[in-house]
């Protein structure tokens, strides 16, 4: 089982949702789609599931072009971020409808059904409406109908988003769990790079209707193709500084400048872009030949044991997070601390010329 | 004593509302004697003779069968096509959508009297003068575009992806529709129904024109009432009476609902 997209792109009344897209997931694979809110993550899933027809492309299932077949012909189960459930039936009948509209004997439906609702924890409410459950219930039940059906393809469009946060983990723990079991091609997405982490498999990050990298979650954390990439897979954003190269070092401004090393020392001299992100940024020197930089604080978030610190470098903003409690005034001038092993390297367009190199020894 | 001047106000404005209603009721169990002759609060010679009257003489009371067979034509003939035509509006933009569901609203605009003359013209000329259908047909004129309105205010208020939900868990249009939609919006399609029953019920000038004998209706009726013997004031009475009762009926089932059916859905 393969779903392929081939050149797919859609446009809405002049405004383009997605660009051409390739992309090919298969079997058994988690497939995490993210980005921030309106980079495509909805439109590209609707594409997928056949509920939008593509401008240009061909979405092709197994081999088969299934581009213009019905929704209802195709096998897909696709979850929501609402909660989305048939308000007049129970939940036993929510989760029964797929299977009675596929024509599946009594027996068997009533054994589905149970099996699916004791893996969502839903088995003491099957009597009740779904409107009478919490949200996490709700929810539950919306992915309890989408997996009875033991469809090939299963969309869950940011399907935790609209829980609170312990229901949130509860449930990001169970979806893994849920996916090793059904075997099918799992597509998620969502804006957070935490959950994607979490979840594994592959990541295809999006950004202003492009997929600008599909590889596996974690390579494409380390390895951003570009800076786009760097900083839709970082939260808070990857902080950026222009350096130039001159012969064998690379100088952040007059006085900072950190040895080219690696990759790096064949490149042409010249202006490149260094990201790195927010958590390798420290208060303190914390490695022998880490730089320092002068800053100006202008916020500062405390979440419980870490610090949020939002900075001012010479008219750049960045962000970084430090461990332990820090309640500092905005304004006070601060120095942080950056590792050169943590530095990407972009070029002026944005491609990633050299990857940190934690990132490579990992 | 203390007196609560919110009760007093209450008690005189539901006094006010309740008169005519009761004065009606009052007539309707006197003889005609003394509606003439004398001025009495509640009836001193209590008569059923009224109600008998309209009760066993055809005349009268198929006046009632026949309002009742219009109306309930043009309500289910309104539902039928203001119920596709809300979810047109609601789910799908197309070419000049917003004109044409604003249009739709002025046609209330219009006085049923303007629409009199060719009704009638038009109806005598095809041969459905003086049939039920006619009037239930001429209604719809005015019912159904109250009804889309309706209607689409409550299935606005459904998100649109239980529709998707649906699809892709295999429900055809067809079924998805009645299985699950129509139970959604129920409280809609009720006060959808009531407000068609309503005015269809209500509606004198289109009905009277566009009858004359076999579909005539009770309001029209009630019109011609006048006998050799001057009018027969007990028996009007006791018709009004009777008149009142399904709206009363009707509205006490969608009770709940009717704030929102009078902001066509947009609540």
């Amino acid at each position: 089982m393969t779903l392929e997209l081939r050149g797919v792109s859609k446009t809405v009344s002049g405004q383009t949702h997605i660009h051409p897209t390739d992309l090919t997931l298969r079997k058994g694979t988690m497939n995490v789609l993210l980005g921030p809110t309106s980079s495509g993550k909805t439109s590209l899933m609707r594409l997928m599931a056949g509920l939008d027809l593509p401008n240009t492309g061909s979405v092709i299932w197994n081999g088969e072009d299934v581009t213009g077949m019905r929704v209802q012909d195709r096998r897909v189960a696709m979850v929501y971020q609402q909660f989305i459930n048939y308000p007049s039936m129970s939940v036993y009948e929510n989760i029964a409808s797929p299977l009675r509209l596929m024509g599946v004997d009594r027996g068997e439906i009533d054994r589905r059904v149970r099996a699916s609702a004791e893996m969502m924890q839903l088995t003491p409410m099957l009597d009740r409406k779904p409107l009478e459950l919490s949200g996490g219930q709700q929810q539950r039940c919306a992915l309890a109908r989408a997996l009875v059906k033991e469809a090939g393809l299963v969309l869950l469009d940011e399907p935790l988003a609209n829980l609170d946060y312990k229901l949130r983990e509860e449930l990001r723990a169970e979806i893994p769990r849920i996916f090793e079991a059904s075997g099918a091609i799992f597509v998620y997405a969502t804006t957070e790079p935490e959950e994607a982490l979490l979840l594994g498999g592959n990541t295809a990050t999006l950004w202003e209707g492009r997929v600008t990298q599909f590889g596996l979650t974690p390579d494409v954390y380390r390895q951003p193709a570009d800076a786009t990439t760097a900083r839709v897979f970082s939260d808070p954003p990857m902080n950026f500084l222009q350096v130039v190269k001159t012969g064998d070092r690379l100088m952040f401004g007059e006085r900072q400048s950190i040895p080219a090393t690696g990759g790096l020392r064949s490149l042409q001299d010249g202006v490149y872009m260094t990201g790195f992100r927010p958590n390798h940024l420290e208060i303190r020197a914390h490695a022998p030949d880490a730089i320092r930089f002068e800053t100006r604080l202008t916020v500062t978030e405390l979440t419980g044991s870490e610090t949020f610190v939002h900075l001012d470098h010479a008219g750049e903003s960045w962000v970084g997070l430090v461990h332990g409690v820090h309640d500092l005034k905005p304004g006070t001038p601060l120095e942080v601390w950056l590792d050169p092993r943590h530095v990407y390297v972009f070029d002026r367009d944005g491609a990633l010329v050299a990857p940190a190199a934690y990132a490579m020894s990992a | 004593m203390k007196i609560n001047s919110r009760a007093v106000v209450m008690t005189l404005y539901l006094l006010f509302l309740l008169l005519p209603i009761y004065w009606l009721l009052n007539m309707s169990l006197k003889t005609n004697t003394e509606i003439l002759n004398s001025f009495t609060l509640w009836p001193r010679d209590l008569t059923l003779a009224n109600y008998a009257t309209i009760l066993t003489d055809p005349a009268w009371y198929m006046g009632y069968v026949n309002s009742l067979i219009y109306v309930c034509l043009n309500t289910v003939i309104s539902l039928a096509v203001a119920l596709p035509a809300a979810y047109a509006f609601s789910r799908y933009s197309f070419m000049g959508d917003k004109h044409l569901f604003f249009w739709l609203l002025t046609n209330r605009m219009a006085p049923p009297a303007v629409f009199a003359l060719p009704f009638f013209q038009l109806y005598s000329s095809v041969g459905l003068f003086d049939t039920h259908i006619a009037v239930a047909l001429a209604h719809c004129l005015f019912n159904v575009p109250l009804a889309v309105w309706i209607l689409e205010g409550f299935m606005r208020g459904v998100p649109k992806e239980i529709d998707e939900t649906a699809y892709i868990d295999g429900y055809s249009f067809g079924r998805f529709f009645v299985k699950i939609f129509m139970p959604l919006i129920a409280s809609g399609i009720g006060v959808a129904a009531f407000f068609c029953f309503m005015f269809s019920w209500v509606e004198l000038l289109l009905s009277r024109t566009l009858t004359t004998v076999d579909a005539k209706p009770i309001a029209a009726i009630m019109t011609r009432t006048q006998g050799a013997s001057g009018i027969d004031w007990g028996v009007l009475a006791a018709a009004g009476v009777l008149t009142i009762v399904p709206g009363a009926l009707v509205i006490y089932f969608v009770r709940n609902y009717i704030a929102k059916g009078f902001a066509l859905g947009r609540v």
